[in-house]
């Protein structure tokens, strides 16, 4: 039954409630006082010069984007061949893989994270099976550094990958490929005429998707990375809980918050609001 | 060229691999956590469940439970309650706008953790609220908020809404649909976005790591802060309490679904 705008309104006023009171006036208050400190526009923006374009925020902004766009491409690698069988198949082969995406989905990640720093430690499983198959002669460290970040990150968020592509795969019509075969296509020409154009909607939000959690990420580089795989929230949570410099931190954030948003507005052109949800 | 049998075993054992690994760290984890050897080992060499009483026997990690717990449920309770108010809206009324209203009630999942964990301790510093576990729970609510409006807009979609109309020709109120009508056909949808909101403030981490304080720690706090300083077998056993608990929810959620399914067979 039709609701009126009104009540539509009132039922929307407590969820927009918590939303101000905790999303947006604490955001906006710990930038604009942050911010403010800095004194005039002339100040701020010759502290923002400083701050961004500092041997340590500078690097830390290349090496997120870098690792952003580094996991972002092997979780499409990785999850377009798992969402594609995902959305092919049916039955208990179609739960079972479900099964595999959803359970780490919804595992904590810091859960997640600390299955991968027993696996990849100089003693863990991955080095004991190089080491047995006479692949490396001494233990290799794949922990504390670039690639044990990498493999971390991918790993939390390929179910995002997978159930963004997903979506957009099952939404193809089947009968569509068996009229191009009807018609003569090559399986790999079915592949590369009908179905690939036809997600590669979903191939642009899933990538976006995973980009904008990975440029955001935090927990999972600051366990498994050194100290050359410092990235951007990192930074932001260090200059909070260690040095306590609220300007510097509102600066990154500016940033990091703008790139985000921005991504997100292109993202939901793209994709479902939430589509990645579930 | 490959042959198209080729071609289908070879992405089956890609799909079967890459399943596997997605599966086996969680599982690898669950196991060793039995370990009987003296620090993490796979596959351990002897089993016991020293490293769960350990973990047990340790009251800070027990109040760590409690902790997290009782966030998680009222977070939920409260997810839930906005967030199936919200939804209703969302699914019943058109307004101007609406498709930004809906980009802006997902937005705490988009921003990074980490900037609406810094804001929102920069708030709670200031009213004195840092360590307050309901407190905690309200923010965990924020981020729990987008996960029940999805699930609880396609529950709610699946209701039809001339039930509804029925029954309000009949002479029933506003009120009496929503508790009569509304709430029993939405009901295996609420129990699942609850699930989930629980879910989702049982495992945060960001957040709570800027709230927590000493005094409120919950389990994954717990396990950061033993994380930084080494990887020790107890984490396993705190692990596979977290792996259990989302897998008992998952469970519950899909014998849910099954019954939401059978219930509208033709959705």
């Amino acid at each position: 039954m039709p609701l009126k705008i009104s009540g539509a309104f009132l039922l929307l006023l407590p969820a927009l409630l918590l939303l101000v009171a905790l999303f947006i006036v604490p955001i906006g208050w710990f930038l604009s006082s942050s911010i403010a400190e800095l004194g005039t526009w002339a100040e701020i923006w010759a502290e923002a010069e400083d701050v961004l374009l500092s041997g340590a925020v500078g690097r830390s902004l290349v090496n997120t984007g870098a690792i952003g766009l580094i996991v972002t491409l092997l979780t499409l690698v990785l999850g377009y061949p798992v969402s594609y069988a995902l959305s092919r198949v049916r039955g208990a082969a179609f739960t079972a893989i479900l099964l595999c995406i959803v359970l780490p989905y919804f595992t904590s990640t810091i859960v997640r994270t600390y299955a991968w720093m027993v696996l990849l430690g100089r003693n863990g499983l991955i080095n004991q099976i190089l080491l047995g198959l006479g692949l490396v002669d001494e233990p290799v460290n794949l922990l504390y550094n670039r690639t044990g970040v990498i493999i971390g990150m991918t790993y939390v968020l390929l179910p995002y990958m997978v159930l963004t592509l997903y979506a957009a795969m099952k939404a193809v019509d089947p009968r569509l490929m068996q009229a191009a075969e009807g018609m003569g296509a090559t399986p790999a020409q079915v592949f590369r005429r009908v179905f690939m154009p036809l997600t590669l909607h979903g191939v642009v939000a899933g990538v976006l998707i995973t980009f904008i959690l990975a440029i955001g990420f935090f927990v999972t580089p600051a366990l498994m990375g050194g100290p050359g795989e410092i990235m951007v929230a990192m930074l932001i949570e260090r200059e909070v809980e260690i040095t306590q410099n609220w300007p510097s931190a509102a600066l990154m954030t500016v940033v990091l918050l703008a790139v985000t948003l921005t991504l997100y507005a292109v993202y939901s052109r793209f994709a479902e609001p939430g589509e990645a949800l579930r | 060229m490959m042959g198209p049998v080729l071609r289908a075993t070879l992405l089956r054992a890609l799909v079967v691999l890459l399943c596997f690994g997605l599966l086996a760290p969680i599982v690898i984890v669950a196991i060793a956590s039995f370990s009987g050897d003296g620090y993490l080992k796979f596959p351990p060499e002897t089993f016991s469940t020293r490293w769960y009483a350990r973990f047990l026997g340790d009251p800070r990690w027990r109040q760590a439970i409690a902790n997290s717990f009782m966030i998680g449920i009222m977070a939920s309770v409260l997810a839930t309650l906005l967030g199936f108010l919200a939804a209703y809206a969302m699914v019943r009324a058109s307004f101007p706008f609406k498709r930004v209203v809906a980009a802006l009630l997902l937005t705490p999942v988009i921003v990074p953790h980490v900037i609406t964990a810094v804001a929102i301790y920069f708030l709670s510093a200031r009213l004195g609220l840092v360590s307050v576990r309901p407190w905690i729970a309200v923010a965990h609510s924020l981020v729990a908020l987008p996960v029940v409006l999805v699930i609880l807009q396609s529950a709610l979609r699946t209701v039809d809404p001339a039930l509804e109309r029925a029954a309000m020709v009949f002479g029933c109120t506003r009120w009496g649909v929503f508790r009569r009508v509304v709430l029993p056909l939405a009901l295996p949808g609420v129990v699942s976005a609850a699930l989930f909101a629980f879910l989702t403030s049982f495992d945060e981490l960001v957040i709570s790591i800027f709230l927590a304080g000493f005094r409120s720690e919950t389990l994954p706090v717990r396990i950061w802060n033993s994380l930084l300083l080494e990887v020790e077998p107890t984490i396993a056993a705190v692990s596979t309490l977290l792996i259990a608990v989302t897998t008992l929810a998952l469970g519950i959620d899909a014998l849910l679904r099954r019954r939401r399914l059978g219930a509208t067979p033709a959705g």
